[in-house]
């Protein structure tokens, strides 16, 4: 297939500053009234990665893409995308990016084709190059076939691929998405995702949004947002290398509310939570750990079937991350 | 080589915006449609023409002069006789029966007094019920005792030897500028003002607000499109059909009631054009308001439909109004409007006759469109 052109222009030296990096957020704030939604946020997202932006929700994505995508203007701090500053080259950057909000924004009562064209159409293709990439999206997407059918007659996985579809007509370098695999069923989830590696190869810059911990697995890059606060940020590995200095047990039992109540009381255990039908905990400068636990649930007749050192999951590392932040907060506060 | 100055890309939004309209055939309909059935059912069910009015007759006189005297309501179209009355008693009854709309009581005095060349009077009773209706079945009923008196000058003239006497007034019931009273002539007009308000304003401010509901303005925003190639893209549309509505009606007008245009057909474009750019600035200033389309619909049918409707002299007379509401009228364009349309399309009135109503629609289009470019601005930029 052919070259991403968007992603030639850019290489090809327009952009001002910073060439190794798509995106660079410098304190990035924003204000809603005294409510702060996204607090001192500093990232770099690298030329052709996937940087995930993890967070639970309110907890400032949307808000921060937004300002990235120059639909909001930030309270303070600084963004440059393509090397272009989001407060005073808005339209530099507009021609530069793709964006996919939250809601799949389509026309429901237009026709797959019909949405292409339009998309297409403001962003000044026709003629052959129109019909040319609307092939590209059309096979991309899967819809060959369902060119003359309503969008709001796809199901979802579908209409999720036409969304994207649409967002990178003009073949855009950045791609901004935003929670894009929302409600859409795993299968689609996971086709969407080839999709973005796809992209990836061809050097498009991926910034995503999402609540979903395994997508964040498929990223170069991870920033954890969390109440507006960047809490973590760095690759997969580097994030679960970070828990490091504690160990972390997965214990099948046959009491978990009651098995992790007990354990938290204990000085060495820094974190619970639930996993599946089990639960981890992670503890720190403890030896023994294993027998400890098995100890103290026997002691208090909880039968325990298994109890595993893991390696930490990202999970892991961000409940690790958001208890520290909390802690860290009623610390301030008191 | 494309000249990037005067490039605007509007097209692709006309296009989808031409497609979303024909997909929805409610909107069709309403901007195509009602304007013609408005004015087929105004023009003909809901006449405002008072026509075969019931009348009954307490004739005091009984005399031949009496009887050639009430016989000419009766050849008239006007009205027709329900009953004679034996006694004036039965007045009351037939009124409040809803059996004559009017009652017409000659005393028995009216012979010996138009013999006398004395003044003759008789008495007319007139359920008011409907104020517009009564005060025109009071006009025919005028004009007729009028026509008649004449006549019966003429022929005591005659009588007393004078030959050729030619009539000195010419007293036919008339009415300026609407001689038949018709009111198909009166709504035209009114119908063309209020097909361009509906459609300006709830149009332009529903298909904006759609977009911001479903979240499909985010995607705009983030796109190279300017706001002044969206907001034109979003009204070129409403803007035609609009013009497609205010020529059919003027059409249906002049086969069906026989409205034909007197005056400049530029002045009624001219006219038509500036208020309807102050309508379009008032959808878009609603449209930066509110979030949904239901909100946006509601203020926009309470600012532009049921003012132009009720209170821009469209149906109801504003000099009938209490003085309040006649205040208020003051501030509705399309109350200019109507006085200009009227004027270019019923009297065929040049420009020096309503500038005065010119020159406040453009004050208002302008305010209008200032406004709302400053909000639609900051809401899209
Ligand atoms: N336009 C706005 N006005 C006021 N508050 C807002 C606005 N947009 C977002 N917020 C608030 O900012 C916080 C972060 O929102 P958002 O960025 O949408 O979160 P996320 O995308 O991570 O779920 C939320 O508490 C939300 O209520
Ligand atoms: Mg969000």
């Amino acid at each position: 297939m052919k070259l991403w052109k968007g992603h030639k222009e850019q290489l090809d030296g327009k952009a001002p500053m910073d060439n190794d990096c798509a995106v660079v957020a410098e304190e990035l704030t924003k204000k809603f009234g005294k409510f702060i939604a996204v607090d001192h946020v500093s990232f770099k997202v690298k030329r052709g990665e996937i940087f995930g932006f993890l967070g639970p929700n309110g907890a400032g994505k949307s808000t921060t893409i937004r300002m990235l995508c120059g639909l909001f203007s930030p309270t303070e701090g600084s963004a440059h995308v393509g090397g272009f500053d989001v407060a005073t080259q808005p339209d530099e950057i507009k021609s530069r990016i793709g964006y996919m909000s939250q809601k799949f924004s389509l026309y429901e009562d237009l026709t797959v084709e019909q949405n292409i064209n339009f998309y297409g159409g403001i962003y000044g293709l026709e003629g052959a190059r129109l019909e040319e990439r609307k092939h590209w999206v059309i096979e991309m997407a899967g819809l060959a076939g369902k060119e003359s059918m309503l969008a709001h007659t796809l199901s979802g996985g579908w209409r999720q691929r036409l969304a994207l579809g649409c967002s990178i007509l003009h073949e855009p370098p950045i791609l901004f998405l935003d929670e894009p695999t929302g409600g859409v069923d795993p299968v689609s989830r996971r086709k969407f995702w080839d999709l973005i590696y796809d992209l990836s190869h061809r050097g498009v810059t991926i910034f995503v949004t999402t609540h979903y911990m395994d997508e964040a697995e498929h990223c170069h890059t991870i920033g954890l947002i969390y109440t507006g606060k960047l809490i973590a940020l760095g690759s997969p590995t580097e994030l679960k290398h970070s828990l490091d200095r504690y160990s972390v047990f997965e214990v099948q039992c046959s009491n978990t509310v009651d098995a992790m109540e007990l354990l938290r009381g204990q000085a060495w255990a820094a974190e619970t939570s639930i996993f599946g039908s089990a639960f981890h905990i992670s503890t720190l400068n403890v030896s023994d750990a294993e027998k400890k636990i098995q100890g103290i649930l026997t002691n208090e007749k909880i039968a325990v079937s298994r109890i595993e050192k893991i390696i930490p999951s990202l999970e892991d590392v961000f409940i690790q991350r958001i208890a520290e932040e909390d802690a860290r907060k009623n610390g301030a506060r008191n | 080589m494309k000249l990037h100055l005067v490039s605007l890309n509007i097209l692709p939004i006309v296009r989808k915006e031409f497609r979303q309209i024909k997909r929805d055939k409610r909107i069709l309909s309403i901007l195509l449609f009602i304007p013609a059935l408005m004015l087929l059912m105004f023009g003909y069910a809901l006449n405002f023409d008072v026509k075969h009015t019931s009348m009954a007759v307490y004739d005091e006189d009984r005399s031949s002069v009496s009887r050639e005297f009430t016989e000419q309501f009766f050849i008239s179209e006007y009205f027709t006789k329900v009953q004679t009355l034996e006694s004036k008693a039965e007045i009351n009854n037939l009124l409040d029966a809803e059996k004559a709309r009017v009652v017409l009581v000659i005393p028995s005095s009216f012979t010996k007094d138009i013999q006398r060349g004395r003044a003759a009077s008789v008495q007319v009773i007139v359920d008011g019920t409907n104020s517009n209706a009564a005060a025109t079945v009071l006009g025919y009923i005028n004009a007729i005792i009028q026509q008649y008196s004449v006549k019966v000058m003429t022929e005591s003239f005659v009588r007393m030897g004078q030959q050729n006497i030619t009539m000195p007034i010419d007293f036919e019931p008339r009415v300026w500028y609407n001689p038949e009273l018709e009111s198909a002539k009166f709504l035209v007009p009114g119908l063309i003002a209020f097909i361009l308000m509906v459609t300006a304003v709830v149009s332009t401010a529903l298909a904006i607000v759609r977009e911001r509901e479903l979240g499909t303005m985010e995607q705009l925003m983030v796109s190279p499109i300017k706001p002044i190639e969206l907001i034109l893209g979003k009204t070129i549309p409403y803007t035609i059909i609009s013009l497609f509505a205010t020529v059919t009606i003027l059409f249906l007008g002049s086969i069906l009631f026989d409205v034909s245009i007197k005056g400049s057909i530029f002045l009624l474009s001219l006219v038509t054009f500036i208020f309807f750019i102050g309508s379009l600035g008032m959808g878009l200033l609603i449209s930066t308001m509110v979030e949904t389309q239901q909100l946006a619909f509601m203020i926009a049918a309470i600012v532009s439909m049921l003012p132009t409707f009720i209170l821009s002299g469209f149906v109801f007379p504003i000099r009938n109004m209490p003085i309040i509401i006649q205040g208020i009228t003051y501030l509705l364009p399309a109350r200019y409007f109507l006085v200009a349309l009227r004027a270019i399309i019923l009297k065929g009135a040049g420009l020096s006759a309503f500038w005065d109503q010119a020159l406040i629609l453009t004050i208002y289009a302008v305010i209008m469109i200032g406004i709302s470019s400053l909000r639609m601005r900051k809401i899209l930029a």
